[in-house]
This record gives C-alpha cells, structure tokens and sequence, in this order.
C-alpha cells in the first residue's frame, strides 16, 4: 500500500518537476545568448495563466478536440508514472513495462495529431503529417534502443532494468553506449527540441508540434503544453536513471528518497545545460535532413543490439 | 562614358517603330530625361526598350483636368528615361507595358485600382490594391473621391479574390495570413504545395493600404516629408529623402552641403540598422537564436546612438523639405567613434561565426535561388538584385549629391541563394561604415537647411535614391498654389515581392519563411 501511495506520489511529482525543467533549459538558454532570461518558474506561471484564461473554440471543432487534450495529457502522464524516477520499487514500472510506455505515447501522439486535423486548418494538418512522418522513423529506433537494454537485463521493465545497472555490471558496455547514444537522438526528435522542431519559434510553416497545438486557447493550451513538458521530462528521467542510475532509491526510506532526490535535481539539471547548449549552437535542420538524423539514431540502435549478441551474450 | 549617350540611339529604334516623340524634355524631371509620346505608340514604344535590355522602373498616373497622365520609367546604365503620354478621364484606355516587363503587372493593377487606367493586353485583370472598401467603378485618386475617403465603417472582408489553383493528385492549398503568429506586417500568402514542395506562391497584399496617394493632397511641402516618411516605417529615412529631393528639384531649391552629407548619413545610419535586423532575423528563422540575440543587441545599440545623435531612434522627421531639421549634438564626435569601433568589431566576430557554422549552412546555402536572369527580367534592385548578380546602385550608378563626390562600393554576387542576400547586408554594412567614416571627415560647415521658397508653382520634380532595401523612385507635382497635387512613392518591394514568388518555387514549404526573411519586402511600401 505504501508503495502505491508511494507512486502516486511520483507521479505528481513528475507533474510538479516538468515545468520547472522547461524553464531550467530556457534559463540556461538565455544565459548563453547573453540575455537575463525569464525566471525559471516562468513556466509555471505561464500555465497558471492560460488556465485562467477562457477556451475558445473553432466553429469547426468537434468534441475529439475538446477531448484531445485530456486524453494527451493522462496518457503522457500514465507513461511517465511508469518510468522510474525517485525509487525503483513501483508498483506502476511493474504493471507497465516499456512496450506499454511506448504504447502511451504513441496513444497521446495519435489524439494530438487527430485534433490537428480536426480543426480543418491547413497549419494543423501540415504539423499532423510532419509529426507522424517523424515519428514512424523515431519509434521504431526507439523500441530498438529499449530492446537493447531488455536484452541485457533480461526484462523490459525499467525498474528491472535500472535495478539490474545498479548491480555493478561494468557500466561502459558498448551495447548500452550505442543504445544511450540512439535514446538521445530519439528523444530530441520526440521532444520537438532543435534540431528537428524549434519549440519557441513564432513561424507557421516551419512548425511540428506548435502548429499542432496552434487552434488551442486557454485551459486546453495550458493541458497540451504541460504533456510536451512531461514528455521532455519523462525522456530525461528515462536518459538519466536508466544509464546514471547511482544514487536512485531501491525502496521507500526517506533518506534514500532524499538522496535520490537530490541526485536527480543535479543529474536533471546538467541534462538540461547540455540540452541548452546543442539548442544554441545548433541551428534548426532542414525538414528532409531529418529521415537521416533518425536513421542514424536506428542505425545505433541496431549496432547496440548487434554488439550485444556478438560481444556481451554468453560472455 | 557620358550620361544619355545611348539615348539618340534608342530614338532611332523607337522612329523606326514608328514611334512618334512629341517632345523630348531633358529639363521637366531632370536629371532623367522625359520623353512625351502618343498614347498610341505606349506599347510599342515598350517592346523596343525591353528589345534594349532596359530595366522598367516604375509606373504613375495623374490626373490633371480632364487627362490623365501617365508616367513609366525606364532605367539604363544608371540613366532615367521617362515616358510619358495622356490619356482621357473619361476613356482612359492604354497599352499594358506588362508584356513586355513583367514589373509592370502589379503597379499597373495598382494604377487601375485608383485612377481607373484601363491597361489593354495585360495578361491578368485581377484587382491589386483594391480590397472591398471602395466599390469597383469607384477610384480614389480622381478629384471627385473625397480626401477623407468615404468608405464604409467596417469594410467588407476580401473574401473572393481569386488565386490561381492548381488542381492534381495531392496538391493543397495552404492560406497564411493576413494575421501571422509572429508581429509582422499583414499580407497573405497562398501556396499550391505537393507533400512540402512548393508549387505556387501567390502573394496579396493592400491591408495596409492608407491612402498615401490621395492625403498627400493639398500638402505643403514640409506635410509631404512627414507623410513620405510614413510609407514604409522602416525606410522612413530614404522615403523622406526621395520625396524632399522631388520637391526640391521641382522647386529649384539647392539644398546645402552640409545638410547633404547629414543625409547620407541618416541613410547610411538606417540601412546598417535595418541590415543588423535582417541578418539577425535570417538567422532566427532557421532556429539559431544565438545570432537574433546578438544582432538584436547590436541593432539596439546602433538605435540608441541614433537617438542620441539624430534626436530619433529610427531617423524620423529629421529630412525637411530643404534640408535637415537638426544639426549634430556638439560632443557627437565622441558618440559616433565608439559606435562605429564597437560595431565593425563585433560585426567580425559575429560574421566569423555565422560563416564557420555548418548547420547554418547548410539551411541558407542553395535555398531560394533567384538566377540573374529573372532578376535581371524582375528589374530587383538592392540586396535581392546584389545577390543575384545585378550589380547596380543608385548612389554610385546614378551618382546624387552628396555620393557623386565619394567613391561609393557596391558589393556583387552570382549565387543568388540566401547565404548571398545575407552576405550582400554584411558587406553593405560593411561598405556604410566606411561610407559614414568618410562623411565625418568630410562634412561640410554652413547651414544645415534653406527657407522653402513661397514661389513654387506648377511644377514637377523626380527623384531617385538608393534606399536599404533598393532602388526608390518618388515623384511630386505641385499645383498652381504651391500645394501637393501628385505624390507617388515607388519602394523597391514592388519588383522583389514577384521575386520571392519565384525564388521559393521548388523549395519546401519550411523554409518559406527564411526564403520571405531574406528577401524582406515592405508591405507598406507598396500598399500605400
């Protein structure tokens, strides 16, 4: 029971924690241009601010639209309270393992790119094709990626997983280096960060997920922009603990929990500089570059799960 | 070379065409010289300047009694040729010079939207500046259309303007705008798009059209400056300077060498600002903000010297009809010198990066392409054209005081894509340095403006200078009371904007907006 309460807990954490590493990147972001930036909170008041505000409506919406950010929202979320993030004893990585996660998401991109569409706008339905046309070249490297790991620890749970990383295998195993490598390019693409998607850009015809999410207003706004934070969080905790797990609790002990807390902040954090720093000396890819960018993420996928056969099995 | 010394040979070809010159007229707009034909001979007499390879400059009507005359300009190896003939108000029906220059479509829609020019065999009959508020068979710029305008309180919206539609398996159609995400000027833009080719770009302009033409009306000279620095915000200063060298060449007014190089040196000032904007905005738009950052802040400082300088952040109002309204500061010289250190070593630093960076290259290398040939045939002057292999500037090709007396640099290139048009500003900013450096050196002494003259009447004047963005051409005509009859400011976006048409086809839809950026018209330059 306690461990139930116990990720629940989590979960609103993970709630908690993602606008805070949205406005950490775009602190750090701000400092490298040379700017004083908005405060790191500022997300929060942001959503603050939008769900104060009134919904509006296209004439032309249907109730998959009003529906559609509900649905993103929990299915993100459900992803994330599956990824281990404070303790590795949970119940919910027990009841969903990755294939379920990838499962999520894939639930919460669908309902996005369906609300898209609906609104009948030539911007929505462009930013619909473009993310299902980076995302049926992300996922298949993703579920590579997570497979190679699988494969190691001989489950895809990923409290299994980190638990079995924690056991002090020697940790520089080529299979897990090719597989964090393919994970990190995944994860930018998924995250709509540059260089494949420009979160903060203003132009309609250069969008991927803003053009999505263009006809949203108000609480629903504030719904679609809080899951892209989950999503950039539940990717970075997904990074972090499966390939830096020290430190991450292995039961409830507050102590350990504390520890594990404080570990994740800083290993949260240098993620995000180093996310801030490829965002400010990368300039955004042409749209077509992007199928290659994938591949090579495929390709480490693959050369992960090959290493693993022909060097780690039996060995 | 001497000015004009291809001008008896194009009379020949134009007797030969039987084309008849009513009178050939080196004094009324000069420097350019004005040739008065039959309304008959107005077609012809365009095949055999297009058969000459001249560059189309601009078109104007106006209204005088119960004629309208109507003004094209013709340009060639830094020369202006004006033609000019009348036709009726009543039947007011002309040969379209579109045929044979394709720069001629849009302004001689926009002549027909307000004075109702019937332009015969043009090949698209489509309205241009007329949106709903003004009914069809009325035109604004006729002496029966009130001043104050008399449309309706909410004008209908432009709902049924008909885009070309090109209909196949899997082509859509994508509207943008009026009303952008981003806070830029309003115009639409309909592509014709397969997956994220581009196949067609149509833009539509007019929702900042304000009526420039018709309250510049019954003007006084110094009323005109201001509104001429209205019609494009940006290029406030070389708007203002056309127009008050319009007037002034039609009043006889010499303007005095000190307030001449003061000119050169707002304009200078305003093309480096906008440029610093551009370049920034360029890189933005490929999703580099580091270099929007930086050049924002250097844009920024370059502002506020302006402000502390020129009284004006953007150099507004500061050209008056016979000079300039206000002197330098007395400690200027220790405003200015700094700036210009501290921006010519920023702007190395900034441009070593910009041009080392692969990801950027790879974005604006070989992205919207314009040959030298469509803008040569486009008639592009500026940036667009200086890229694009057009190697013509005002200040050194036609050579108005106070440049005639510098050398002026012009950069040039071939490549045509918009790495080059980006290039193009940084070696204009370049070159404006340099430029303002000699300016300093060489300013004059004495006054700074002359008394506008109680004496002008009836007269007309023409007036040429290279804005930022390009080549502007304004024209003014007094009436007999010393007042404003016709004033027609034409910036440089009317010829780029068919050149961004054109440059973005078989680019995807993505990178329009850098494409767009790049080319940077003036939406209000050319809605007026």
């Amino acid at each position: 029971m306690a461990a139930w309460g116990f990720a629940l807990i989590q979960s609103l954490l993970y709630l908690a924690l993602a606008p805070l590493l949205v406005g950490w990147v775009h602190k750090v972001k701000a400092r490298l241009q040379n700017r004083r930036g908005a405060p790191i909170w500022q997300p929060y008041r942001d959503l603050y601010k939008l769900f104060a505000k009134e919904a509006r409506m296209a004439h032309t919406a249907s109730l998959l639209f009003r529906a559609a950010p509900y649905i993103v929202f929990v299915a993100t979320w459900l992803a994330a309270a599956a990824i281990p993030l404070l303790s590795t004893d949970l119940p919910t990585a027990a009841m969903a393992d990755v294939i379920v996660i990838a499962g999520l998401l894939g639930l919460a991109r669908f309902f996005l790119a369906l609300a898209g569409m609906d609104v009948g706008t030539a911007f929505g339905g462009m930013g619909a094709s473009r993310e299902m046309f980076v995302s049926a070249l992300a996922e298949p490297a993703m579920l590579m990626a997570v497979f190679t790991l699988a494969m190691t620890a001989h489950s895809t749970n990923l409290a299994s997983v980190v638990e079995y990383q924690l056991l002090g295998e020697p940790f520089l195993r080529p299979s897990y280096l090719f597989a964090l490598a393919a994970l990190v390019l995944v994860a930018i693409a998924e995250t709509g960060r540059i260089p494949v998607d420009n979160p903060s850009t203003h132009l309609e015809l250069t969008m991927i997920h803003e053009a999505m999410i263009l006809e949203y207003s108000g609480r629903h706004l504030a719904l679609m922009e809080w899951a892209a934070q989950l999503k950039l969080l539940l990717y970075a905790a997904l990074l972090v603990n499966v390939f830096l797990p020290w430190g991450i609790a292995q039961s409830i002990r507050p102590d350990m929990l504390g520890m594990a807390f404080v570990l994740l902040v800083v290993k949260l954090a240098l993620l995000g500089v180093a996310l801030a720093v490829s965002e400010t000396v990368l300039a955004k890819m042409r749209l077509f570059r992007v199928p290659a960018f994938l591949n090579l993420a495929l390709l480490l996928a693959l050369l992960g799960l090959m290493s693993h056969v022909i060097l780690e099995v039996g060995s | 070379m001497n000015r004009f010394d291809w001008l008896p040979g194009f009379i020949t070809l134009l007797a030969e065409e039987r084309v008849a010159i009513l009178h050939s007229d080196p004094i009324l707009l000069a420097p350019a010289h004005c040739l008065h034909l039959d309304a008959e001979d107005w077609g012809r007499a365009a095949r055999v300047a297009s058969a000459s390879g001249y560059r189309w400059a601009g078109l104007w009507g106006d209204p005088v009694d119960e004629q309208v005359r109507i003004y094209a300009v013709l340009a060639h190896e830094g020369d202006y040729l004006v033609l000019m003939t009348e036709v009726p108000l009543q039947a007011p029906v002309l040969a379209s010079h579109t045929p044979y220059f394709p720069a001629a479509d849009r302004l001689e829609r926009h002549l027909h939207d307000l004075l109702g020019v019937d332009f015969q065999d043009h090949p698209d009959a489509r309205r241009w500046t007329r949106h709903c508020a003004w009914p069809e068979d009325v035109y604004p710029l006729r002496s029966d259309f009130p001043v104050g305008g008399d449309s309706p309180k909410r004008a209908p919206a432009d709902v049924d303007y008909p885009f070309e539609r090109i209909l196949g398996n899997g082509v859509y159609e994508i509207p943008v705008g009026p009303v952008h995400a981003g806070i830029i000027e309003p115009g639409h833009f309909r592509f014709q798009a397969v997956g994220e080719q581009v196949l067609r770009l149509e833009a539509r302009l007019g929702y900042t059209h304000k009526g420039i033409e018709k309250i510049a009306v019954g003007r006084d000279a110094s009323g005109l400056a201001r509104l001429a620095g209205r019609v494009s915000g940006d290029s406030t200063v070389a708007h203002a300077w056309a127009a008050c060298m319009a007037m002034e060449r039609a009043a006889g007014v010499d303007v005095p060498p000190r307030a001449l190089h003061l000119r050169a040196l707002l304009a200078e000032c305003e093309r480096i600002a906008n440029h610093l904007g551009d370049i920034g905005g360029i890189c933005n738009d490929v999703g580099f903000a580091f270099a929007h950052q930086q050049f924002g802040r250097l844009r920024e400082q370059w502002l506020r010297g302006n402000l502390a300088i020129f009284g004006h952040r953007l150099l507004m109002d500061v050209i008056v009809p016979g000079g300039v309204c206000r002197d330098l500061p007395e400690q200027w010289e220790s405003i200015i010198k700094p700036q210009l250190s501290t921006l010519s070593r920023a702007l190395d630093d900034l441009l070593a990066i910009i041009d080392d960076h692969s990801s950027l290259e790879d974005r604006l290398v070989d992205t919207g392409f314009l040959t030298a040939e469509l803008a040569q045939m486009l008639g592009v002057t500026g940036y667009v054209g200086k890229a694009s292999g057009q190697d013509f500037d005002v200040r050194r090709d036609h050579g108005y005081a106070p440049y005639d007396g510098l050398e002026v640099h012009s950069p040039c290139r071939t490549q045509g894509d918009v790495a080059a048009r980006l290039q193009i500003r940084a070696d204009e900013i370049r070159d404006s340095l340099n430029l303002i450096n000699r300016l300093i050196q060489s300013l004059p002494a004495g006054p700074i403006a002359v008394d506008w003259p109680q004496s002008v009447r009836s007269s007309e004047g023409l007036a040429v200078v290279e804005g930022w963005r390009g080549e502007i051409t304004s024209f003014v005509r007094f009436d007999e009371d010393g007042r404003v009859a016709r004033f027609f400011p034409r910036d440089p976006s009317w010829f780029s904007l068919p050149a961004l048409e054109h440059l973005v086809l078989g680019n995807i839809v993505p990178d329009f907006p850098v494409c767009n950026k790049s080319v940077n018209i003036s939406y209000s330059g050319q809605d007026l």
